[in-house]
């Protein structure tokens, strides 16, 4: 990478995006895929309280969310002090980096993945009980299949958002060189000192390049999944 | 002992303002559940495969209990070991055809016997063997009813429930499926309870009729029988009335007809299905608006077939026209015939007639 003239502190934020957007992306998943099942086929009390919550971080100013996240989860929060106890830190660590970029991108991953289960046909899971599958099994023959483009469009849209996330994390983990600086937070480090020009506009292009990745490789994706579904091919 | 009936069920549901009330016992063969649309009979068929739950009632396929609510028995679908075949066949999309065939094999494993269906007696049974490696979205509605059913009896059912299996098939695709249904029932000894609202499907297939109407079961019988009593015209009748009458093959006239002899008299036909042989036995559908009266013996008339008969009941049907039923010998035979003629006619109970059948439907094999 230094054959592009990237500084360590560059080669850094860009190596801590990708980790932190990953591990957001993949950790959000099965939380996801619960909460928009809850959400799409749960009737329980509460069910409008629970989608209000998640979809709290897409209006709330993500200043405002880092800022809970800090109370919540720093080491003197409610649940960060119990969790620090055991050794799990979030606070100024990029695992709490990977946090916030979750908690933002969890809105836009339940409502693609809850779209998708709700245009799932649940007669076709009607079908394979009578075929003598069991409920779980059902699940994972029949409808984690058959929502598979939602679940795919979700966490791309939360590995886009998770790259891309500044506000709540810089208020969550601030903005440490090596530990918690993200590429957004390099590139407004970049902005605020005199002669950043240059280092800034090497990593917009950097995240230009990644955004467009992986928006790219959901749509292929998404086209062969959807084509295999619909059994086309 | 005798064995257990292959389903005894009696249940009660209420669903909104729509109240089922029904006791159904069935033995082996075909039993046709025929009512109007919303009388109940698919309500019928989910009660048993589990995907309704009665309020009230037990259900028990082949001696063993499904449900019984007293008991606080309720078995889910995929303990049943029901075989399902949907009216739109609800192939699962993403699998292959070969893979929606044996999805029900791993749970029926401990089912499979030495006489069970295989993979390949199936697509053998079923025709279905050149379509094993492609996915449902490539095949026609026939070809889809055919997997669908194949892929329930791979399932090692006890009893194969079917709802309106041919109803969104054209009559080609009809035919096409009609000869395995009859195998099946002929053949594998699979009790099958089977939901329709079509007469031709009735004469050609059922072995018992159990009629339902607005929750209830109306009456339960032979075709041939409940077909020809006038207290259930309100349901065997419209536009497709006729009577079922069950037929033995007999030799052939000199002419080459076939005779094919009922209990109403003999009937005439120009061909026969090859699998129709001499002695071989079927059931005929004649519709009564193929069937003309005259109130004198017929002479230098180009029909080949006329029954004599004494008139038992006249009713009026809903759109002008009066259904009448002969008594020919052993069987009954209904006419429609218009309010006009049969005021021309002064047709009354007890009076000698002769029916003049234009058409036999032979469903057998067609």
């Amino acid at each position: 990478m230094n054959d592009f003239g990237f500084g360590p502190d560059e080669v850094a934020a860009i190596h801590l995006s990708l980790k932190v957007a990953i591990w957001a992306t993949l950790a959000s998943l099965p939380p996801g895929i619960a909460v928009a099942l809850a959400l799409a086929r749960g009737r329980f009390w509460g069910r409008d309280l629970l989608n209000g919550v998640v979809h709290l971080p897409l209006i709330l100013p993500p200043v405002v969310t880092g800022y809970a996240l800090l109370l919540l989860m720093g080491r003197q929060g409610w649940v960060g002090k119990p969790l620090a106890s055991i050794g799990i830190v979030f606070a100024f660590n990029w695992t709490g980096a990977a946090l916030a970029a979750g908690v933002m991108g969890f809105p836009l991953m339940v409502r693609a993945i809850r779209l998708s289960i709700e245009a799932v046909d649940t007669r076709l899971e009607q079908a394979a009980g009578t075929l003598g599958a069991p409920p779980l099994w059902v699940f994972a023959t029949v409808t984690l299949p058959l929502m598979l483009p939602g679940v795919l469009a979700g966490a791309v849209l939360a590995f886009a958002k998770a790259l891309g996330e500044f506000g709540a994390t810089i208020t969550f983990v601030s903005n440490i060189p090596g530990r918690t600086q993200t590429l957004s937070g390099a590139i407004y480090a970049y902005t605020q000192s005199p002669g950043g020009d240059a280092g800034a506009l090497r990593l917009v292009a950097v995240s230009v390049v990644l955004s467009l990745m992986a928006l790219l490789l959901s749509e292929a994706l998404a086209r062969s999944v959807s084509r295999r579904i619909s059994g086309v091919a | 002992m005798s064995a257990p009936p292959a389903l005894d069920l009696d249940v009660t549901l209420r669903q909104g303002a729509f109240d089922l009330v029904a006791q159904v016992t069935a033995g082996r063969g075909l039993t046709v559940l025929f009512g109007q649309s919303g009388s109940g009979k698919s309500t019928l068929i989910d009660l048993v495969a589990g995907l309704k739950r009665p309020d009230r009632g037990r259900i028990a396929v082949d001696g063993v209990p499904l449900v019984h609510t007293a008991a606080g028995l309720w078995l889910p679908p995929h303990r049943r070991r029901v075989g399902y075949v949907f009216q739109e066949a609800r192939l699962l999309p993403h699998l292959t055809v070969r893979q929606n065939l044996l999805y029900g094999r791993w749970f029926a494993r401990r089912h499979v016997t030495a006489e069970a269906p295989t993979l390949d007696s199936v697509t053998d049974l079923l025709g279905i063997g050149p379509l094993l490696g492609r996915r449902p979205a490539g095949l026609s509605g026939g070809e889809k009813a055919r997997v669908a059913l194949g892929r329930a009896l791979l399932a090692a059912p006890r009893i194969l429930l079917m709802d309106e299996p041919l109803a969104a098939l054209d009559e080609a695709r009809k035919a096409e499926i009609l000869p395995y249904l009859e195998r099946l029932r002929d053949h594998a000894g699979l009790p099958i309870l089977y939901v329709t609202h079509a007469v031709a499907e009735v004469a050609r297939l059922a072995t018992t009729v159990v009629m339902v109407d607005q929750g209830r079961v109306r009456a339960v019988g032979a075709p041939g029988t409940l077909w020809s009593r006038p207290d259930l015209m309100d349901l065997t009748g419209g536009a497709e009335a006729g009577s079922l009458l069950d037929a033995v093959v007999g030799g052939r006239t000199a002419d080459g007809l076939f005779h094919l002899d009922t209990a109403a008299g003999r009937i005439l036909v120009p061909h026969l299905p090859p699998h129709l042989t001499s002695g071989a036995r079927t059931r005929l559908r004649i519709p009564a608006r193929d069937v003309l009266l005259s109130d004198r013996a017929p002479q230098g008339l180009s029909a080949l077939n006329i029954l004599p008969g004494i008139v038992a009941d006249v009713r009026d049907d809903a759109d002008g026209s009066r259904v009448v039923r002969l008594e020919c010998v052993g069987a009954p035979v209904l006419a429609r015939v218009t309010r006009t003629s049969a005021d021309a006619l002064s047709i009354t109970p007890g009076q000698p007639l002769w029916a003049i059948v234009k058409a036999v439907a032979l469903d057998q094999g067609s």
